[in-house]
């Protein structure tokens, strides 16, 4: 991915140029139904030009709707979608110029890579030649140049990919929609091609959509990610705000990993650990009841302590650090130590923990559910 | 089978290959003896009619080897005219059934209702297994001389007899063909529509291809080497049908498995009496041609319709 | 947001979306169900045609008595016995050869599949009135083979052997065979033992659905049965037709409707026993 950008030298542009070729999308109040479902309700989200947003959220929640519906493979029951201030809704999807990446096997089984990602060009009536010169230019750029003869059932899945990514960009689209493009791939594969695939958009500065359930994606690649639950926005924010102050319990368990304490509240403070600590302010709205502390594994730190009222429950290695849950009664919190100092924490030895923050995100305390 | 790296100075058995190969070898051997008797049933069942049949050909009743047999059919009369006849008999019924069965598949495909589905499924497994004489007996009663739909179509001034068609001869075979060679090809190019993939219709679409030009750069190339592969397996069936036919015109149409029976009951000219193997070799040489190009059009479809 | 206020500011009610999407899906579902209707018309009118026909009696006045009068007619039980003892025959050779070897490819010899896929190509090459030019002419030598009717049954079974071989293929797919196998043979089964108490009633559709195609298929064959001179169901048939054509016709029908039931059996057996292969 260092070759240079041979298609365009005005195109290579940061993110922070407002680019003329990116253009904005606006979806507003988007509602669809399927039958007692509602798929989404009152969706809205703006992206700005240029920009790598990222819908996330659990299988149902309405993310791969509302990529269709930019798309034009779905109609909304009620809203409106504005690309560069048009409405969109009434065009079909084939007049839309934009480029779609799907999860899997939408490579043209009978066309090579080369006439793959030169279709939509011989579509807009562009001279042999020069569709076959760009198609390559094209392929170049996602690395694949040697394989440009090859048919997709002679390509990887990591190959593929890249391909329909070429082929998505070779109509030079105003907006990118990616529905969950890596999701079908080995890690190693897709952990590769999302640096690439994020490079790329910001070398060209295309507004980009791009669909997953996987967190670590979305955080790794978007400018700003919309957190999306039952066909409604949880949160929409940058990555690290999303991390840092979660607005919600849903976005808090769904985003990093989180541990439920209940604690005792007195006014705005709560007692956590035979500590005080400040209630959040973005913590949601409180009536009087019982409550949750949501803590990260860095909010707490863990010591030895045979006097201790915690017990380690369990040891996960993960690298350079060792993850270790903590049992206290019936509460489990998950904390981190360094794998080096994993030594002192076996299963069973009794520990102490001290809370490393001043304030905790506070949720109404849910109630357990049944173990199925 | 690792091969021991000694094998210069390990002891020498008979035949001077080393011990261990050989032990090697019949190991090897010995796995494929619990499907001797399948390849032996096999080999006895259609292996030796084969070769008798390939051998015959060339023979003329005394057993000299001769072309006498082949010429007569080459040199144009019955026989030959039987062979004309069959193909295009077989060419018609592979070609029809085979739009018309594609276009009713896609229908069904395109259907929402599994449970639709599933019935037209049974249904066409059980129509293209109906065939021989009760497909006839059933024609005969619709559709023969005083059949109750040559009366109703009758009532329509459309009745086919008074028409000149008749049942009993080239186009009423071929109808009563289709009966079972549209379920076929319905059964047979279903999975093949099965494999296109919704996301390549869209992808077309984002693309800028509108419905036509998507059937015309994707569906269709894409479908036509499994459409073409089922048409060469109808045509196969088609060719060699006997049951029906032989129930339908008892025997009266000149097409090559009737004459091969014709044969077998008797009816043959003194000199002859091989050109019946000669029929079958015949026959078996067309249907070996139509059955390689199925198999090669299939290995296509496999590569493209299930990546 | 000023993009939004100019929408509203225009304030043009579009037509409702569902609205839209209900009228391009009935366009589209009465263009598949003309194809379907007149398809369906050209298999269902000669059906209801024949089923006329075989309901009347000899003046062509509505009746049943043909259904009656089939077991009376001369030749009918010869024929049903004939048929019923070829098949018979013919399941017992197919399965004895066919179910070990499949079972032994399966665990074994996993690339002999292809030869054996291979193989049930065969009969389309060489079709029944190819192949019983050539068995005659084998059996011809062999006086005591070329003069029984089991001649038959031993062709049939090369007949059957597709069929048999992709239902045996694909049950035995569905199954764990090595695990159970493995499980079987550890606890002390021998092979013998492992067919019959593990594989075998694991296979029960599988088979099932094998012996009725087989079984169909005797019950269903002309050509060779015809050219070898033995009076089968489907011989007598056509020898008949003459006779009473009523009658005739009503066996014929008889003989579909039992198809229909059967292969409708071994579809819905065939999805139960898949279903309960998915519940945990």
């Amino acid at each position: 991915m260092t070759s240079p950008d041979v298609l365009d030298p005005q195109r290579s542009r940061t993110t922070t140029e407002h680019s003329r070729d990116g253009a904005p999308v606006v979806l507003h109040q988007l509602t669809r139904t399927y039958g007692t479902t509602r798929a989404l309700d009152q969706f809205s989200l703006d992206v700005a030009p240029g920009e790598f947003v990222a819908l996330l959220g659990p299988s149902g929640c309405g993310k791969t709707t509302a990529l269709r519906m930019v798309a034009g493979f779905d109609t909304p029951d009620s809203g409106q979608i504005l690309v560069d201030g048009v409405d969109v809704s009434r065009i079909p999807a084939q007049k839309r110029d934009m480029g779609m990446v799907f999860q899997s096997y939408s490579l043209f089984p009978n066309m090579s890579a080369r006439d793959n990602v030169a279709f939509g060009l011989r579509l807009r009536h562009q001279r042999g030649g020069l569709r076959r010169q760009r198609a390559h230019e094209l392929l170049d750029l996602v690395g694949l140049a040697e394989h440009v003869t090859k048919y997709p059932h002679q390509l990887s899945g990591g190959q593929q990919q890249r391909v329909a990514l070429a082929r998505a960009l070779a109509i030079e689209p105003r907006v990118l929609l990616l529905d969950e493009p890596l999701s079908a791939l080995d890690a190693k594969v897709r952990a590769e091609l999302r640096d690439q695939i994020r490079a790329l958009q910001q070398r060209l500065a295309i507004t980009t959509l791009f669909v997953t359930h996987d967190q670590e994606e979305a955080l790794s690649m978007a400018d700003r990610v919309c957190v999306m639950s039952r066909g409604r926005v949880e949160q929409i924010a940058s990555p690290a705000e999303l991390y840092a102050h979660p607005s919600s319990a849903f976005v808090a368990e769904f985003v990093g990993v989180s541990s439920r304490v209940p604690v005792e509240r007195h006014g705005d403070r709560v007692v956590l650990f035979e500590r005080e600590a400040a209630i959040r302010g973005e913590s949601p709205a409180l009536d009087a009841g019982p409550v949750d502390a949501l803590l990260r594994p860095e909010d707490v730190s863990v010591r030895p302590d045979p006097t201790g009222a915690g017990v380690v429950q369990h040891r996960s290695f993960l690298g350079a650090s060792t993850r270790l849950e903590i049992g206290f009664a019936d509460v489990v919190v998950k904390t981190d130590v360094r794998s080096v100092d994993a030594g002192d924490f076996e299963l069973g030895t009794r520990v102490s923990l001290d809370v490393a923050v001043l304030d905790v995100l506070v949720t109404p305390r849910r109630v357990p559910s049944p173990e199925g | 089978m690792t091969t021991t790296p000694d094998t210069a100075n390990s002891p020498r058995g008979v035949g001077g290959r080393s011990l261990t190969a050989r032990a090697a070898l019949w190991r090897h051997t010995r796995t494929f003896v619990p499907v001797l008797p399948f390849l032996a049933y096999v080999a006895l069942g259609l292996g030796v009619p084969t070769y008798i049949i390939a051998n015959l050909a060339f023979r003329t009743r005394d057993g000299h080897l001769t072309m006498h047999n082949l010429s007569v059919i080459t040199s144009g009369g019955q026989y030959l005219l039987g062979f004309e006849t069959s193909i295009k008999l077989a060419f018609v019924t592979a070609l029809i059934p085979g739009v018309v069965g594609t276009l009713i598949a896609y229908a069904i495909a395109q259907s929402e209702h599994e449970s639709f589905k599933r019935v037209i499924a049974a249904a066409a497994g059980v129509f293209a297994n109906f065939g021989g004489v009760n497909l006839a007996f059933m024609f005969v009663a619709a559709l023969g001389p005083a059949g109750i739909a040559s009366g109703w179509l009758a009532h329509l001034h459309l009745n086919p007899w008074s028409h000149g068609w008749s049942l009993y001869k080239f186009s009423g075979v071929a109808v009563v063909y289709m009966y079972f060679q549209v379920p076929l090809m319905v059964l047979v190019i279903t999975p093949a529509l099965n494999g296109l993939r919704p996301q390549w219709r869209e992808a077309a679409a984002n693309l800028g291809a509108s419905k036509w030009q998507f059937w015309r750069y994707v569906g269709l190339p894409v479908l036509m080497p499994p459409v073409l592969g089922s048409m060469f397996l109808l045509f196969g069936s088609g060719f060699s049908a006997y049951a029906t036919t032989e129930a339908l015109t008892g025997g009266t149409i000149a097409l090559t498995p009737i004459q091969i029976g014709s044969i077998l009951q008797g009816n043959v000219i003194s000199g002859q009496e091989n050109v019946g193997y000669a029929l079958g070799l015949g026959m078996i040489v067309i249907l070996l041609v139509s059955v390689i190009a199925y198999a090669l059009l299939q290995r296509r479809t496999s590569r493209w319709l299930r990546p | 947001m000023t993009q939004i206020d100019t929408l509203n500011a225009l304030a043009v009610e579009p037509a409702s979306a569902p609205a839209v999407r209900r009228l391009r899906r009935r366009r589209l579902r009465v263009g598949r169900g003309v194809v379907l209707l007149l398809a369906g018309a050209y298999f269902l009118v000669p059906l209801y045609a024949a089923l006329d026909f075989a309901l009347r009696d000899i003046q062509g006045r509505f009746s049943l008595s043909p259904l009656t009068q089939i077991t009376a007619q001369p030749g009918f039980g010869a024929a049903v016995g004939l048929s019923f003892k070829l098949s018979v025959v013919t399941l017992a050779l197919e399965l004895i050869i066919m179910v070990p070897t499949v079972i032994y490819v399966h665990l074994r010899l996993p690339r002999f599949r292809r030869v054996m896929e291979v193989i049930t190509i065969l009969p389309i090459v060489i079709p029944p009135i190819v192949l019983i030019l050539g068995v005659l002419a084998a059996a011809r030598p062999y006086q005591w083979l070329s003069a029984s009717p089991y001649l038959l049954a031993l062709v049939y079974v090369v007949l059957a052997m597709p069929f048999v071989y992709r239902s045996l293929d694909s049950g035995l797919g569905a199954l764990d065979l090595r695990t159970l196998v493995e499980a079987a043979r550890s606890l002390g089964s021998g092979w013998i033992s492992t067919m019959w108490r593990v594989l075998i009633p694991n296979l029960r559709s599988a088979l099932l659905s094998a012996s009725v195609l087989t079984l169909a298929l005797v019950f269903g064959e002309f050509t060779m049965a015809q050219l070898d001179l033995w009076t089968t169901v489907p011989v007598w048939i056509y020898n008949s037709s003459s006779n009473n054509p009523h009658v005739v016709t009503a066996v014929a029908m008889i003989f579909l409707v039992a198809m229909w039931v059967v292969l409708t059996l071994i579809v819905s057996l065939d999805r139960t026993h898949r279903r309960t292969k998915d519940t945990p």
